[in-house]
């Protein structure tokens, strides 16, 4: 579904990402670990287009290196980032409506659904997003994704700062998206989820891919693990 | 009684002029961060482009033409030469915006010329309307008003209630997470600045025809925009609105009150030196300090509010 190939990403004159390859196939789940600022976020980023990028990324058989952010978006792309960004201003329902690409299309996923999934979203869907807790915003960037539709997600640290009983809540939220056949690129910091859900890992270090297999392979790893994700 | 009513009103119909030619701009700086030194010729194009057409065919029509081909004009400028220099940073656009700002001023001397041109007020709205102190009101002074009130309802129900209008709302805030849910942002973003010039358009066919329609009205205007949409809070309609009525009603009541800080220390018996340097102050009365009191205003509103009345982030 997802092929990228020799990527190069910049900041300025800082070389962030430095020849990464990565494939994810349909339905699969994939877990991006590592630690903070190794490149696992701007990885993301540069499938959306939001970053000056070489290389090649093939989605479903199409270059989209150099594409607008926007078509990319319209080819099936969601992506969740990592600073829960509600839209402050808007309601919660609000924050969902927009989220929906196409009005015409059929809706695989609608705001009531969304609702029956998240009562708490529900009793506070004409309350403005601002107003919403971490958790509960996490919830609703994740839904407002799921409303355009999309076959292949990237979340961005979606337990970050959650509660025990929030991160159970994304856990099975998570699980019942990949059941629907949508792919996901799980960005995590920590082993445990990419463990419990994920097929496969990648583990990122100095903007380099430096494993790759399955969870269970990197947790009898000790030495990758030692140098590259635990502190 | 009758005087608090009459300065009310003043301030609320030069108010809502500020208002028409602030809210394209509040939208166009919220939103995109561009600081539009150019924005009030596109209300002096509008003037022009009014007068030359009801030449032709009429005031009514060209209260829609002219805002049109403003809109485009506008539009054009955001896609083929701003967002260019937008990559090189908010310098580069306010330089650009800048030059724009000159470029249409020669051009339009060099087209109209240099004096006022025979813009005026339609016959048929040409008469007063009703008196309130002995002062009559134009006709048109009433039309202008119910045009600028409609265009604040349609404009605050479009961007709170269409979906359009939700898009602009949250790229105002999150572009790029706009632009990753599939809106595309720079379509949204040209259409914004063409709308905002199109308002700005249509201030200058309404308002050319009274304050004037001359090469230099764009300078005479421009700057108090600014000071509207920092008062108002940046990307804020609402604050745009109330911003707008507040410098109306402060010009117009300051112009009208000859008292000086002289005349309330000699009420309080006491008197100051008449060769004293202090003097030339305190004899300055309200209404000759009116022409500063916006901008008084824009210097306290940095100072202790920078996001402004109903703004939701700094300038």
């Amino acid at each position: 579904m997802l092929k990228i190939s020799d990527l190069h990403a910049y900041y300025g004159k800082s070389h962030i990402l430095r020849g990464v390859n990565l494939k994810i196939s349909k339905g699969e789940i994939i877990a991006l670990l590592g630690r903070n600022g190794v490149g696992r976020s701007t990885l993301v980023k540069s499938v959306m287009g939001l970053v000056p990028i070489t290389g090649s990324i093939i989605y479903k058989n199409d270059e989209i290196v150099g594409n607008a952010t926007h078509d990319i978006a319209l080819k099936g792309i969601g992506y969740v980032p990592e600073n829960r960004d509600v839209f402050p201003t808007l309601t919660v329902k609000e924050n969902l409506l927009l989220g929906v690409k196409d009005k015409n299309a059929k809706a695989e996923w609608t705001v009531d659904e969304m609702f029956a999934l998240f009562p708490n979203l529900k009793e506070r869907a004409d309350v403005s997003a601002s107003a919403l807790s971490g958790g509960e915003q996490q919830m609703l960037t994740i839904c407002r994704c799921l409303m355009g539709n999309p076959e292949f997600m990237m979340i961005d640290e979606p337990t970050e700062g959650l509660s025990p009983q929030m991160v159970e809540t994304v856990a099975e939220l998570l699980k019942k998206i990949a059941s629907k056949g949508i792919s996901i690129l799980l960005v995590e910091q920590k082993l445990t989820i990419a463990l419990r859900l994920a097929a496969r890992v990648y583990l990122m270090g100095h903007g380099k891919i430096v494993f790759e297999g399955t969870p269970k392979e990197l947790e009898k790893n000790n030495k990758i693990r030692k140098e590259w994700l635990e502190v | 009684m009758d005087v608090i009513l009459f300065t009310l009103f003043n301030g609320l119909l030069y108010g809502m002029l500020l208002f028409m030619l602030s809210s394209g701009l509040t939208l166009i700086f919220g939103m995109m961060g561009v600081l539009n030194f150019a924005h009030a010729s596109f209300f002096m194009l509008g003037a022009y482009f009014a007068y030359q057409i009801s030449k032709y065919i009429g005031f009514i029509p060209a209260l829609f033409i002219a805002p049109l081909i403003i809109a485009f004009c506008g539009a054009m400028v955001e896609k083929y030469a701003l967002r260019r220099v937008h990559k090189f940073g908010h310098v580069a656009e306010l330089l650009f915006t800048f030059g724009l700002f000159y470029i249409i001023e020669e051009l339009v001397q060099m087209i109209w010329g240099k004096v006022p041109v025979g813009y005026h007020v339609p016959e048929y709205m040409d008469f007063t309307l009703f008196s309130m102190s002995g002062m009559g009101y134009q006709a048109y002074a009433m039309f202008t008003l119910v045009v600028s009130i409609a265009m604040f309802i349609v404009l605050f129900s479009v961007l709170t209630k269409t979906r359009a209008g939700l898009i602009i709302q949250a790229a105002l805030t999150h572009p790029e997470i706009v632009s990753s849910l599939g809106h595309n942002v720079p379509k949204v973003f040209m259409l914004v600045f063409g709308l905002g010039c199109a308002l700005a358009g249509l201030a200058g066919v309404l308002a050319g025809n009274t304050l004037g329609t001359e090469p230099s009205m764009a300078l005479s205007l421009g700057p108090i925009v600014f000071v509207v949409i920092v008062v108002g809070g940046l990307g804020s309609l609402k604050g745009a609105l109330v911003a707008s009525i507040l410098i109306g009603i402060v010009q117009t009541t300051a112009i009208s009150l000859d008292y000086s800080i002289n005349n309330f220390i000699e009420l309080i018996g006491f008197s100051v030196d008449i060769e004293s340097l202090w003097r030339i102050l305190i004899d300055l009365t309200i209404s000759q300090i009116a022409p500063i009191l916006p901008y008084l205003l824009l210097v306290l509103m940095l100072i202790f509010r920078p996001r402004g009345l109903f703004g939701n982030r700094d300038v």
